[in-house]
């Protein structure tokens, strides 16, 4: 379509000056609110030089704390998404009582403070707490350890996968399961050739959102983890750490590092999707009726 | 393979429960299950394809209690109103996943030839390698016919095959369908709500209303003996009149009609548009013109009783009455129930 007329929009609402304002004040808001930190952080991480950023990435305290992160998603990420799927599988295509209460559970995550997770975890587990002194005798270390680590940020991203899933496979429905059970398939093969394929693209992104959380987790692991310096200091308390200690540039390094981990994770998630998307066109799955392409008769 | 449902029971808190059917399904044969929704027709589909289990009655094949059989094991070819092609899957891909998933293992070369065969029966050669985002309506209800056929199902299932295509690709894709069920020979049974598509398919006609079987038999049988009130008025317009029931005849306004049959008391009389002739002369029950409906092949006149009731018509285009005309409607042929 090439504009008709002059002086009038194309389009209902199409206005330039409005267009003009909207993008202004999107450009501002990215530029001042995404984009400027982010500089900050790598200007100030190399503010004293590259020797010095590549002594504070060196430094032991500072390679635990990422190697500590890094094992963190690795445990947590998987078993949440896992997780993740199994419920948005179960709401979207079982009927049974308490589903309602089931989808607000999952929820809850969301709306309750990290910190807020991170002392009932010390309730639960820690000395005066529940499991405690059964804990205790059995010489299973779970707070101020690891395992206290990833159960707190399992917690926290608990809603992140179901919560993108939820949403698609409801408007998927259970025709597609159907099909495929009518058609021979059993559950599991019903699961891996045509539901998985289509929840993917929503499961990754559910993944990288987990992933970027689990990593950046800050309230409910500073709580059950106790900071102790080169033992149970994930990155983000670590940087605070660095700041406490009045390290900025320190700390400002160890951030870069934070910061080039959640786009590594964004990097990948588009290479994996440039590459599903060189094998399927992205056809809608909902598409209308005759919609696309004119018949080819054969 | 023939078909058979007896004293089948489905109960649902909604509307689509099941209340006792029973059906016998010849070998070979084409039924439409029709019915307004909420009918239960589409979960009667359901539980003869085994994603519904009965709550009590059994499904036969043939001789097999099918009741109890997964839908996996059990055999049938279902067609879903939206066609649930899978997405991601091209056109041969999706026929061919049957086949991949089968106990009975065939080789690749096999699958193939066979996706090819089925391509060619539903005139798709060209499409093979589309995803089912690239094609139309009416094709992708083809491929998903030849995906239900590609695994040599006992019984072929359809639920409103037509229903989200429009008007014209509707009719095509129904004498299509009547073609390959004539070349296949396989037990058929489809859900419609459109009385037109089921008397233009079916061999036989089962109408539902609110989980019951309310009438089944040939397009023939139902049509020209609907066994109440609400076949009569589900299978086309129908006007429907008051009517006093005395001694085997069926009185409206003084003027008398067959009732056969029909108990004494209140009545209804209810008669085809086509079934009505407008006179002049003071033949018939009196009415009033109160609007006239031009159609490309006839006109419909609406008109209003001397009692208040209103009555429509198809007269030739010619017509040459207009609003406001008072004469006599002369009721060819009609058929005379008790009241509801």
């Amino acid at each position: 379509m090439t504009h008709q007329g002059k002086g009038k929009p194309p389009r209902v609402g199409d206005n330039k000056i409005f267009r003009r304002a909207l993008l202004t004040i999107v450009l501002l808001l990215v530029g001042l609110m995404i984009v400027a930190p982010l500089v900050v952080i790598g200007v100030e991480a190399f503010s004293k030089g590259i020797a010095y950023f590549g002594t504070s990435i060196a430094h032991p305290d500072t390679r635990h704390a990422i190697m500590l992160t890094v094992i963190t998603a690795l445990i947590a990420v998987p078993i949440n998404t896992a997780f993740g799927v199994a419920a948005a599988w179960a709401i979207t295509k079982h009927d049974f009582w308490g589903k309602r209460l089931l989808t607000v559970i999952i929820e809850i995550p969301f709306s309750v403070s990290p910190i807020v997770a991170g002392v009932s975890y010390l309730f639960v587990y820690g000395l005066q707490g529940l499991f405690g002194h059964a804990l205790q005798a059995a010489e299973i270390k779970i707070l101020f350890a690891l395992p206290g680590i990833v159960l707190a940020s399992m917690f926290v991203t608990a809603p992140f996968v179901a919560r993108e899933l939820i949403p698609l496979m409801q408007a998927q429905g259970r025709d597609l399961e159907e099909a495929a059970t009518s058609l021979g398939a059993s559950g599991w093969r019903t699961f891996f050739s045509v539901t998985l394929p289509n929840i993917k693209w929503a499961m990754l992104y559910g993944v990288v959102l987990c992933n970027s959380r689990v990593m950046g987790e800050f309230g409910a692991v500073s709580v059950v983890s106790g900071n102790i310096r080169g033992q149970t200091n994930t990155l983000p308390l670590h940087i605070e750490l660095l700041y406490h200690d009045y390290n900025a540039a320190g700390s400002f390094a160890a951030a870069s590092i934070l910061a080039g981990l959640a786009i590594v994770t964004l990097i990948a998630k588009v290479a994996l999707e440039r590459q599903g998307a060189g094998r399927v066109q992205r056809p809608s799955a909902l598409a209308g009726a005759d919609s696309i392409t004119p018949e080819v008769k054969p | 393979m023939n078909i058979r449902l007896d004293n089948v029971v489905k109960e649902f808190e909604t509307f689509r429960a099941v209340h006792g059917v029973s059906l016998d399904i010849e070998s070979g044969e084409l039924v439409a299950l029709l019915g307004p929704s909420g009918s239960g027709k589409t979960t009667i589909l359901r539980m003869v394809a085994g994603l519904e289990y009965a709550d009590a009655g059994a499904i036969y094949f043939g001789d097999e209690n099918a009741t109890d059989i997964p839908v996996r094991d059990r055999g049938v070819g279902f067609v879903f109103q939206h066609y649930a092609l899978f997405p991601h899957m091209t056109v041969g891909e999706n026929i061919a996943f049957g086949m991949k998933v089968s106990k009975v293992k065939r080789s690749p070369q096999a699958i193939a030839e066979r996706v090819k065969e089925l391509l060619d029966l539903v005139q798709l050669s060209g499409l093979r390698d589309r995803f089912p985002g690239q094609i139309s309506g009416g094709q992708r209800q083809r491929v998903a016919l030849a995906r239900a056929l590609a695994v040599d199902p006992r019984v072929l299932l359809l639920d409103e095959p037509f229903g989200a295509l429009d008007a014209n690709v509707r009719r095509d894709l129904r004498r299509w369908l009547r073609k390959i069920h004539d070349e296949l020979g396989i037990t058929t049974l489809f859900v419609t709500h459109d009385q037109e598509e089921a008397l233009d398919l079916a061999d036989r006609v089962v109408i539902l209303n609110k989980g019951r079987i309310v009438q089944e038999g040939t397009p023939e049988a139902v049509c020209r003996n609907p066994a109440d009130a609400f076949v009569m008025n589900f299978l086309g317009d129908a006007n429907r009149l008051d009517a006093d029931i005395r001694g085997g005849k069926a009185y409206v306004e003084d003027v008398a009609f067959e009732a056969d049959g029909v108990a004494d008391g209140g009545g209804q009389i209810l008669f085809r548009p086509a079934d009505v002739t407008w006179r002049e002369d003071g033949q018939g029950i009196a009415a009033k013109i109160v609007r006239v409906i031009d159609r490309p092949d006839s006109r419909r006149v609406l008109a209003m009783t001397g009692s208040g009731q209103p009555v429509e018509f198809d007269t030739a285009p010619e017509f040459p009455h207009r609003k406001g005309e008072a004469g006599f409607l002369q009721i060819r042929r009609a058929r005379v129930y008790a009241s509801a």
